[in-house]
């Protein structure tokens, strides 16, 4: 090495590459499992159809009470659940689509009847209802959006690099995707319309990372002729760390800002964000260069082809 | 290009984009009243509180009921004409039949049934014709039956008294209703929802539901409530003549009486000329027998004929409240719809939660902003205060930009800003650690910041690019909100690759290389 160029010195990201393996390979084994055993995602309205009410009462209530008084007048299947903080005194009541309750003009006025003589001074703050029919057009349509990102993706990331970086980043956002959905499904949290547009804007944000580090890798490679990939890609990401760690940093601090002080009904959304924003960074690093090195193997990348195997005296420096 | 023209062309973007963010703050943040400001960045219905409504019109119902009166004239101009003939059926919405009797024809294409068939193509099969609706009509009806229904929806809504409603079509037969500030949701629905088809019908009380004539008579049932409980408590069924003797289309006026006796509220009908004219010869003819009068295929009451009515005046008497009446009242002057609607989803929020929901996300927006400037600016010092004051600017971007466009802030898209001042800072974050690299590599600063602003370039556009992809995608979904939280981040992707780019380069330009000498910088 030149002494005018600093030394290289970096951390062996893809010598752990089979932890990494094994970690995402646990998550999503969870996941799909829990999936199959919750007999699909824990859909909300958006998806499924039905009515979502919130509710406000002056005191705080108790759940198995409010029960009662459904079954009381016979009102067929209600989902009731706090929502919110505790000291709010607000309740989530989620109806199905052919609920007795039904969706119509006198709605409230029922809800009225039968929740208002115990408490009074309720505040009924949002109703929202979803069509079965459009439930299945939002799920299309939400694939869809999915599929074209996806694609569009695909297209422009082999454009700029090569296929294989194109394919790979791919799959590290379908892993990206598919973890996000294992922590809902684990957690049993509603899939709704919102946590789509997280997992897009997720997406988004872990493809920046990948980009990034993709970038940094052709840049070395020009750099470093004679190198392996594999060492390459580990300078690569060494050398784009900090930035990585830093911009993850800062969209956490807002995602737990939002998390925190944004509120309930945006609560799922930014949890969502919080756990991808978490596993993009982890993917960026840990699963997209491994993926090319995977994809790479039998042919020599061409930058390296001078010379099968990096130069002792240069891999010592 | 010079500095100084650089920061007159960057000063200028700001004084536009403060121009157009100006009636927002006067909006929201002076004493002026928010309706009166022009220009102002407008609050989505979740912030706001109001009503959103996506219904869709049943246009096929339209087309069938047009196909349903074709066979019905028909047949009564076949018998006038005294045509041999056996009957004449609707076997689709878009197909009739008529079956003569064998070996007899009929030529349609003469008056008088010249008029029934210019809509439909004709086919004769031994004893059948069938007469078909044309593909081209059928889009006519349909077309025509969406834009019939967003004029009723139109006039019902005004009844609200809602200040900025607006309907729009949506697709090919959706139509969406946002109705800002909305108290009464339950009206709101009563007032939308029904088709409001009245029919007047005579009875026939000798017959029951089990020995009617189904060729001449029809079936249909009041519904009795329980109004305390709301719960339905008996059909009482009326088996009624075929024949339709009057539509509400003749109805001129309808509003809410008292019964001087029981103080019930009722509607009461006044009809135009024609109609007044046709009811006067229904009721001189069938004195003594009853007149069922059904709404949306609902029997409201079936009252005794005791004398011809010649004034042209009907009511509609039932289970009303007064309030539920005058809406009655309102929907039946605001005319029928030419097919039933259904609602496809419903998004109501009230005035309190909205509130909240502004305040929350400001909240998030103000602790989230306040993060990233104390991590900057201890992180990289006074460069870190380049990248604050290049996000402030984008925010300002970001909102003049949604102003210009008479774009609608929601809560997704309040959650989008929120989420793009994390990810704005990115790209300074880009330049900044280049900058570090280079000034590790060599002893000139103003060298390393010119390599790093141009080496992060690349790296920021290809990031840049492929997260404007996902967030295009996003904008493809159909539901408002989430278009919402897409438009924002686009915006916000494209606002910031401008000031973190272009604008912190302003700063490092101004700041340090303007210096004769530059000996450190501080990052």
């Amino acid at each position: 090495m030149k002494p005018t160029t600093d030394t290289p010195h970096f951390i062996d990201f893809l010598g752990k590459r089979r932890f990494a393996i094994i970690f995402s390979a646990v998550i999503l084994i969870a996941g799909f499992v829990s999936v199959i055993t919750h007999g699909g995602l824990n859909y909300g309205i958006d998806f499924r159809g039905g009515t979502n009410v919130q509710i406000r009462f002056a005191d705080a209530v108790d759940l198995d009470s409010l029960r009662g008084l459904f079954k009381e007048q016979d009102l067929g299947n209600v989902v009731l659940q706090t929502f919110g903080s505790e000291e709010e005194h607000e309740i989530l009541l989620g109806l199905p689509v052919d609920s007795a309750l039904g969706t119509g003009e006198d709605l409230t006025a029922k809800l009225r009847g039968v929740l208002g003589t115990q408490y009074p001074g309720l505040e009924i703050r949002r109703i929202e209802t979803v069509g079965p029919r459009v439930g299945d057009e939002l799920k299309e349509n939400a694939l869809l959006a999915i599929v074209v990102a996806l694609g569009l993706i695909l297209l422009y990331v082999t454009f700029r690099f090569e296929w294989r970086q194109g394919v790979s980043a791919i799959l590290t956002l379908l892993h990206d995707v598919l973890v996000v959905v294992s922590v809902f499904s684990l957690l049993d949290k509603e899939f709704t319309l919102s946590v789509v547009a997280a997992l897009l804007t997720v997406v988004g944000y872990s493809l920046n990372d990948t980009i990034v580090v993709f970038d940094r890798i052709r840049e070395n490679q020009g750099r470093f002729r004679k190198q392996a990939l594999e060492w390459v890609m580990n300078l690569s990401i060494t050398e784009t760390l900090s930035r990585t760690l830093i911009t993850s940093g800062t969209t956490l601090l807002v995602v737990t800002a939002l998390l925190v002080l944004g509120g309930e009904i945006i609560f799922d959304f930014a949890f969502a964000l919080l756990v991808g924003v978490l596993i993009g960074t982890y993917s960026s690093i840990y699963v997209a260069s491994p993926l090319v090195l995977r994809l790479n193997k039998g042919q020599r990348p061409r930058s390296a082809n001078a010379e099968s195997k990096p130069a002792p005296e240069q891999q010592a420096s | 290009m010079n500095v100084r023209v650089k920061g007159l062309l960057i000063l200028g973007v700001l004084l536009v984009a403060l121009y157009y963010v100006f009636p927002t703050y006067r909006a929201y943040f002076t004493n002026a009243d928010p309706l009166s400001v022009e220009g102002k960045l407008n609050l989505g219905l979740d912030l706001q509180g109001g009503m959103y409504l996506d219904v869709e019109v049943k246009a096929g119902e339209a087309v069938r009921e047009v196909t349903r009166r074709t066979a019905q004239e028909l047949e009564d101009v076949m018998i006038d004409e005294q045509i041999d003939f056996i009957e004449v059926r609707q076997t689709s919405p878009t197909e009739a039949v008529i079956e003569m009797e064998s070996g007899k024809t009929v030529d349609l294409e003469v008056s008088p049934f010249d008029r029934f068939i210019v809509q439909y193509d004709l086919l004769t099969e031994g004893n059948l014709i069938r007469l078909t609706l044309r593909p081209d009509e059928i889009k006519r009806i349909r077309k025509n039956a969406i834009k019939q229904a967003l004029e009723v929806l139109r006039n019902r809504i005004d009844g609200l008294g809602i200040s900025e409603p607006s309907l729009q079509l949506q697709g090919e037969n959706s139509i969406v209703i946002q109705l800002p500030g909305l108290k009464d949701r339950d009206k709101a629905i009563r007032l939308i929802g029904p088709q409001a088809v009245l029919e007047f019908y005579l009875t026939n009380p000798d017959a029951t539901p089990n020995t009617y004539n189904r060729l001449t008579e029809i079936v249909k049932y009041q519904e009795v409530w329980d109004k305390a409980t709301n719960t339905l408590l008996r059909k009482n069924p009326y088996v009624l003549e075929k024949k339709i003797l009057l539509t509400g289309e003749f109805i001129r006026d309808a509003q809410v009486r008292f019964d001087p006796q029981t103080n019930q509220p009722y509607v009461s009908l006044s009809f135009d000329s024609i109609g007044a004219d046709r009811f006067a010869k229904i009721t001189r003819r069938s004195v003594g027998r009853n007149l069922a009068i059904v709404l949306d295929d609902k029997v409201q009451s079936a009252p005794v004929i005791r004398e011809a009515i010649t004034g042209g005046e009907a009511s509609i008497s039932g289970q009303f409240t007064v309030e539920e009446a005058s809406d009655l009242g309102l929907v039946l002057r605001s005319g029928s719809l030419p097919a039933p609607i259904q609602i496809r989803e419903e998004r109501t929020v009230g005035a309190s939660l909205g509130e909240d929901s502004v305040a929350a996300s400001l909240n998030a927006l103000l602790l989230g902003g306040l993060f990233v400037l104390v991590f900057m600016a201890v992180y990289y010092r006074v460069s870190g205060l380049f990248a604050v004051a290049a996000l402030v600017f984008n925010i300002i971007l970001i909102l003049s930009v949604l102003s210009a466009f008479g774009a609608t802030l929601t809560l997704p898209g309040m959650a989008g800003i929120v989420l793009t001042i994390g990810m704005a800072v990115d790209a300074n974050v880009l330049i900044f650690q280049r900058i570090r690299e280079e000034l590790r590599r060599t002893e000139n600063p103003r060298a390393a910041i010119k390599e790093g602003f141009a080496k992060a370039f690349r790296t920021i556009l290809d990031a840049n690019v492929t997260t404007l992809f996902a967030a295009l995608a996003l904008l493809q979904f159909g539901t408002g909100p989430i278009k919402g939280f897409a438009v924002t981040l686009s915006i916000g992707i494209l606002a910031s690759m401008f000031t973190a780019i272009i604008v912190t380069r302003l700063f490092f330009d101004l700041v340090y290389l303007q210096r004769r000498q530059l000996k450190a910088i501080s990052i």
